[in-house]
């Protein structure tokens, strides 16, 4: 019997339902996991993805053939059948159930098992073959609670704010950017760079609650908003565009803060680990909620990754990508 | 720990000198006494002795993460540091309160000689009670290496702040062998803490990039040999007889040689000069010298075929006197003196002064220096003082341009520290027929985005993993310069590299263009003889 997906040089491939599952090559039939940029890729001549990742996705790809799927849909496309399910990584993100002939294999695409309070909570879905992403599958990352680390960047803005600065924290325009200004207590403005904006404008038509934002301009200065945080992508940082504001302080939120040498490395004082990925615990506590005894590992610390998952009596391998996980600390994380 | 862990956290979390200076002022001014005199030693390279080698450390680690020992390395080999490695791998830090810097350290003291069992307890009784930075900083303790982005000059910047004593005079009081356990902070600030023996604060040269025209007139100028050596300080006062190397480190027993020169020289003498072993007129090749880098004792064959000798080049103490502020025409004319005075035959002897009229004379001397033994010249300002540390302007080092090679990478290895997983070190290959031999290792000289580059390269071509260590197709070339070369039996290439470094990523260059082991060969020839010297020896000046 074929198997339910293969791994070939464009990306996953399921040959019952001949379609893809975020392809980095251009394919007939794309099914797309969320709207990140080495997920969603141009090209493709249909695309399906969940309802709420679809309007981040087009306004990423310009005009595309694309069908949008409600969370938990079963949908059949040949002789499998495909449904979405929530992987808490970003609003609208999913994994994918794909189902041939009784037999079941998931693809994760990103996750993170922590809700939090933004995107649709991951739910584990039973199956027989899992493919995970590993991008933090190294026991040395392990997330504190949200609310700790919220507490923590908040202490960091009224402690700016305390000293008359302007407070710079550098996040993905996508997904984490607006957990942050959703997680964040109201102790101040918030100010957002235009990527920023214009990912968190679609996300609050589709009906996300989002504090109010204040697109930066021309005229917008640390004068005219004092006390702010500004909410930025990390290239922003240290850039002619942060200058504006004055004596700032300057953050990255992102998992591979949790590493000092990485932070020096980005001659940031101030790094908080925040990520939209599972930890290690988050990767063995979902990898083993789905039941599967297959496991394939993408994305990351592979090669240690299914070394310890084989000592965990898993039967692991590994899918190789166009995008190693490494790539994610200047991607997103 | 607290005030200590609040320091370290503050310090780590900005990257601005006037804020750790002030941050740093501050805990001088508030903190427990005997943790600031510990601070001061932790921030100049003394450190407790260790209680707890690292591999214990790492079992008890893994052994209480609950994680296989491979695990744990693959996850140093990320992180790039032991103490960080640690403290993340560990169950949640629960602690809230901590005791004192100097008594985690006097307890850590305690443990040295213990049963195994009985360090093993202990310390995995500090990781669980400890919070979290507290406890990444008691691993710091134990592993070493601190360092907390504070310069020598912003901590006596701090301590002069705090203490209102001049950062010069507190510079030459921190240094020498003060033992933080029993030394008193107002001792330290004081200058009643570094014994008869204490050393001045060297003073370094920099390095002249532009021509040397650009100094001025040649007759403001002493011009002397770079030695190729180790950087010391002789020092004999009444009831002390010290060498100290540039790294502060007491070297009096590793040169017995120099001995006699306690009888001869006359008390309070200081002189500033560089060790080299001694070929009779001129200095053996560093490979001679490096045999005795690190041994404590010296076996009669090796005082035999490498005999110490002290080139002097500067006298910081005469009579007992400070010299330091006087010009360095006048210091050198008293050195002259000293040394003229003493009894042939002892292993000291002035560096000489070049002479020369103008610029291009003293270039041509320069491009002699291989055959003297020396790595180029030193220019000092006649007119100048003897600075504490670095200062710009008044000593050049002007060195040979290096040799340098095009090579092909073979092996890639991530770095530590600010390095941390990013592939920074690199072994390289030279063509030998149809094969490559890997012949040299280089770690340095590229920019950031570079690394970054090579790192995501070395992340989509990885052919084969050994650990941390990944084979990669060979296809990056690099030119990598080098001050020296040698024959090496321990290497595969039969050929040793001194301070290899990678000048520039040759991106218009494929392995095809690549040099061969003959071409280094030839330049071997070229070098002066001797064994090998391990490619990684920091400079002394």
């Amino acid at each position: 019997m074929a198997s339910v997906l293969t791994f070939t040089d464009s990306g996953i491939y399921c040959p019952a339902g001949n379609f893809h599952i975020d392809p980095w090559r251009p394919v007939p039939r794309a099914l797309i996991t969320h709207g990140h940029s080495d997920h969603a890729r141009p090209g493709h001549t249909t695309y399906l993805a969940t309802d709420a990742a679809l309007p981040v996705i087009r306004r990423r790809l310009g005009e595309i053939s694309a069908d949008g799927i409600p969370y938990g849909e079963r949908r059949r496309i040949g002789a499998a059948t495909v449904s979405f399910h929530p992987a808490g990584h970003v609003p609208g993100s999913a994994q994918i159930r794909v189902e041939v002939a009784g037999e079941v294999w998931v693809v994760s695409g990103d996750y993170k098992t922590e809700a939090d309070g933004l995107a649709e909570p991951f739910e584990p879905v039973p199956c027989h073959a899992f493919i995970s992403e590993c991008t933090f599958g190294l026991p040395v990352f392990r997330w504190q609670p949200q609310p700790m680390v919220m507490d923590d960047i908040a202490r960091w803005w009224a402690a700016n704010a305390a000293e008359g600065k302007t407070s710079i924290l550098g996040a993905y325009s996508f997904g984490k950017a607006q957990r942050l200004m959703a997680g964040l207590p109201a102790l101040g403005p918030i100010l957002t760079h235009g990527a920023v904006e214009e990912m968190t404008s679609i996300l609050r038509a589709q009906g996300y609650r989002l504090p109010d934002t204040i697109r930066v301009t021309p005229e917008v200065t640390a004068k005219t908003h004092p006390g702010a945080i500004v909410i930025a992508p990390p290239a922003a940082l240290g850039s002619a565009w942060a200058g504006r504001f004055g004596p700032s302080g300057e953050a990255f939120a992102s998992g591979w803060m949790a590493v000092r040498g990485i932070r020096r490395r980005r001659s940031l004082g101030t790094g908080f680990a925040l990520s939209d990925h599972a930890d290690w615990d988050g990767l063995n506590t979902a990898i083993r909620a789905t039941g599967a005894t297959r496991v394939f590992v993408t994305h990351g610390y592979t090669a240690p990754f299914r070394h310890w998952l084989e000592t965990q009596g898993y039967d692991a391998g590994i899918v190789e990508t166009r995008f190693t996980g490494d790539d994610a600390e200047e991607a997103e994380a | 720990m607290k005030t200590f862990a609040a320091l370290f956290a503050a310090l780590d979390s900005t990257t601005r000198t006037g804020e750790k200076t002030a941050v740093l002022t501050a805990y001088f001014r508030t903190a427990p006494e005997a943790d600031r005199v510990w601070t001061i030693a932790l921030l100049t390279g003394r450190r407790p002795k260790r209680a707890v080698n690292a591999t214990e450390l790492r079992l008890w680690a893994a052994e209480v993460a609950g994680i296989p020992d491979w695990l744990f390395e693959e996850s140093y080999a990320i992180v790039g540091d032991l103490a960080e490695t640690i403290a993340l791998v560990l169950p949640p830090a629960l602690g809230t309160d901590s005791p004192s810097l100097a008594d985690t350290i006097t307890a850590l003291m305690r443990l040295t000689g213990q049963t195994a069992d009985t360090r093993r307890a202990a310390v995995i009784d500090a990781w669980a009670t400890l919070p979290p930075v507290e406890r990444f900083l008691f691993n710091k303790l134990i592993t070493g290496g601190f360092r907390m982005g504070v310069a020598q000059g912003l901590l006596t910047r701090a301590l002069a702040a705090a203490t209102g004593v001049e950062e010069a005079t507190l510079a030459h009081r921190l240094m020498g062998s003060w033992d933080p356990a029993r030394t008193r902070f107002d001792d330290l600030i004081g200058g009643d803490a570094g014994g008869d023996a204490r050393p001045y604060p060297f003073a370094l040269a920099s390095q002249l990039d532009a021509p040397p025209e650009t100094l001025g007139a040649p007759g403001d100028w002493l011009a002397e040999w770079k030695w190729d050596g180790i950087r010391g300080q002789l020092i004999h006062r009444p009831g002390a007889f010290a060498l100290w190397s540039r790294g502060e480190e007491l070297i009096t027993d590793r040169f017995p040689e120099f001995g006699p020169l306690s009888d001869f020289l006359p008390d309070g003498t200081v002189i500033d000069g560089e060790i080299v072993a001694w070929g009779g007129t001129k200095p053996l090749p560093f490979a001679a010298l490096q045999k005795r880098i690190g041994r404590k004792t010296v076996p009669k064959t090796l005082l035999a075929s490498a005999p110490a000798h002290f080139l002097a080049y500067d006298l910081l103490e005469d009579a007992g006197t400070d010299l330091r502020a006087a010009p360095l025409s006048l210091r050198r004319a008293r050195l002259a003196k000293v040394i003229a005075a003493l009894p042939p035959g002892l292993p000291l002897s002035l560096s000489p002064a070049l002479t020369f009229d103008s610029w291009d004379t003293l270039a041509a001397t320069r491009a002699t220096a291989r055959s003297e033994e020396a790595e180029g010249l030193m220019l000092k300002r006649a007119t100048s003082v003897y600075h504490a540390g670095r200062k710009r302007g008044d000593w050049w080092k002007w060195k040979l341009d290096p040799w340098s090679i095009d090579a092909v990478m073979l092996y890639a290895q991530a770095g530590h520290g600010r390095r941390a997983n990013l592939f920074t070190d690199f072994t390289f290959g030279i063509r030998d027929g149809n094969e490559l031999v890997p012949f040299t290792k280089a770690y340095s000289g590229l920019t950031d985005a570079e690394f970054a580059e090579i790192t995501r390269w070395v992340q989509t071509h990885t052919l084969e993993r050994y650990g941390p260590v990944r084979k990669v197709p060979a296809d990056l070339v690099f030119e990598i310069a080098f001050e020296g070369i040698q024959e090496s039996p321990r290497h595969k290439s039969g050929i040793a590299l001194r301070f290899p470094r990678m000048v520039r990523w040759r991106r218009d260059k494929g392995v095809a263009d690549i040099d061969t082991i003959a071409s280094l060969r030839a330049l071997l020839r070229t070098a002066p003889e001797g064994p090998s010297a391990p490619p990684d020896l920091p400079e002394d000046i």
